[in-house]
């Protein structure tokens, strides 16, 4: 058993009336030589290690390397607590503050998952932790649900790109999104298709996004972008469960974001100039920081 | 091309995905960086006494935001991507008398994330290339100026040796003799008869049987470097 495409995906899940993490536990199996069980219990300990920079992440505010952000994770998660209700929802409101949380974790170089990338490494714990804290979701089911984020991963990455410098933020952020959303349909009793079907919608949102780090740093925008796209997976899934039609196949989309990534100038992909980098605030911060010649 | 034709691919495991645990920011320009510098120790075989980076694209212009230099130098020093001391491996190379130079470098014919690190240990050195290509997946893409494909996820074998008839049949014959599969395999000379690499991918574990297997497998081999997974 194996895939490259969303599409192959779908057909190996439904032909055998199987989940996509289980296709994806099979496919690991084969491929690494080792038995199920090892697979998924190191598979809970990446959660292990995910949740812990959540929590780490919401109760402390950490120092950022370069200084830009700190604090953003706990601000949103007290005043929810203190009002006991929020705009967006509990669960959405928990996802976007627990993603920025580990975005926090990150910039202070703490201990993360890359998922896929540390700087889009927010996302899936974000809004995994947040389910699992409802208490309507198993640990265990949500364990399983990180091979489907990781099946939809490999199908991205293989395909078109999964960093930034290559790719731009759709390529880091935008694939954490659509793993996300993916995990989500599973986690929520959805259908294969309809797990696919959040990936095209949840890419469809991020095509075109720039990785424009103000200073080179893994800080502004990546923070702002975890916490947000934390709430557009969620949407995504929802969209997709609902039966919103994703019209531009999902591998047609993971195509379009590799062709549009293709199109970035360098200056917009990873390199700290071009985009917020490039703004008047962003060159004042980045000769504040790195000092005035060079970087 | 059909576009579900099989083809080689870069990403092979959840973990690749799903992974890895790592100190932050960044899994291309601290993790993948730090596994590119852990293999060129590998392959140095030790500490070395000196060691110069070469940064090119995206490496060249956010290496300091992005702690790019601490993670190369933490992977000089054997470090693994989640180890605590990666933000202070400067200091601890410095402590170490190991002088460490970052230079930029156009890297128009790379990918955006490439980095050529030169090292010596006073007697020996080595000269790789290495690329990052997201979510701290890399590819070794060239050691001494030979092109190599090696991702650092399996046990690898590099050889250094004088172009000869039959050494390859050799060296596949003594690697199939302990029942060793082999994932990827690269050979390059610099002409016929004269210095020559081959750089060997295995499936499986490091096992003593195959390091034995390669020991003394032909007279041709000037060195031998094993590196095990970063």
């Amino acid at each position: 058993m194996s895939f490259t495409q969303l599409t192959e995906l779908v057909v190996l899940a439904e032909g055998r009336q199987l989940k996509i993490s289980d296709v994806m536990l099979a496919v690991e199996v084969e491929e690494q030589g080792c038995r199920a069980e090892d697979i998924q219990e190191r598979m809970a300990h990446q959660f292990t290690v995910m949740e812990a920079a959540v929590r780490r992440g919401i109760s402390e505010v950490l120092p950022s390397r370069g200084g830009l952000i700190g604090g953003d994770a706990q601000r949103l998660w007290s005043r929810f607590q203190k009002n006991g209700s929020s705009l967006v929802g509990a669960v959405a409101t928990s996802a976007m503050a627990f993603a920025m949380a580990v975005s926090e974790v990150n910039a202070s170089m703490g201990i993360i998952v890359a998922t896929p990338t540390a700087g889009a490494a927010g996302i899936l714990p974000g809004v995994l932790v947040a389910l699992l804290d409802t208490g309507q979701y198993s640990r265990a089911a949500i364990n399983q649900s990180l091979l489907t984020a990781a099946a939809i991963g490999l199908a991205i990455a293989n395909s078109s790109s999964i960093s930034g410098a290559a790719g731009g933020c759709q390529a880091e952020v935008g694939s954490a999104t659509a793993m996300t959303a993916a995990a989500v349909v599973e986690l929520c009793g959805g259908t294969p298709q309809e797990a696919v079907d959040a990936v095209g919608l949840a890419l469809t949102n991020s095509l075109g996004l720039v990785c424009d780090p103000v200073a080179g740093l893994v800080e502004v925008p990546c923070i702002y972008r975890n916490g947000l796209h934390a709430i557009t997976a969620l949407a995504a899934a929802e969209c997709a469960m609902a039966g919103v039609h994703n019209i531009i196949p999902a591998d047609e989309v993971v195509g379009a974001m590799y062709d549009i990534g293709n199109a970035m100038p360098a200056s917009l992909r990873e390199t700290g100039i071009g985009g917020l980098a490039g703004t008047p605030t962003g060159r004042r911060l980045r000769r504040e920081i790195l000092g005035g010649v060079e970087q | 091309m059909r576009p579900n034709m099989p083809r080689p691919v870069k990403y092979h495991s959840a973990f690749d995905i799903i992974g890895p645990v790592m100190v932050g920011p960044s899994s291309s320009h601290t993790a993948g960086a730090l596994r590119i510098a852990r293999m060129a120790r590998k392959l140095l075989g030790q500490d070395p006494t000196a060691v110069v980076f070469e940064l090119m694209g995206s490496f060249a212009e956010t290496y300091r935001g992005h702690g790019t230099d601490q993670a190369l130098t933490a992977g000089i020093l054997g470090f693994a991507t989640d180890d605590s001391r990666i933000p202070r491996a400067l200091d601890m190379a410095k402590a170490l008398g190991i002088s460490v130079v970052f230079t930029k470098v156009s890297g128009a014919l790379y990918h955006p994330n490439t980095v050529r690190i030169k090292l010596t240990d006073g007697v020996d050195d080595v000269d790789i290339v290495g690329t990052s290509l997201g979510g701290g997946k890399i590819e070794l893409i060239e050691i001494d100026a030979f092109p190599v494909h090696l991702s650092g996820d399996r046990p690898a074998v590099v050889l250094w040796h004088k172009d000869r008839a039959g050494f390859l049949a050799a060296v596949l014959a003594a690697v199939a003799n302990v029942g060793v599969n082999v994932g990827q395999l690269s050979l390059e000379r610099s002409r016929k008869d004269g210095d020559a690499l081959v750089a060997i991918e295995f499936d499986g574990a490091c096992t003593v049987e195959l390091l034995d297997a390669l020991d003394g497998v032909h007279q041709a081999v000037q060195k031998i470097r094993w590196i095990k997974p970063v």
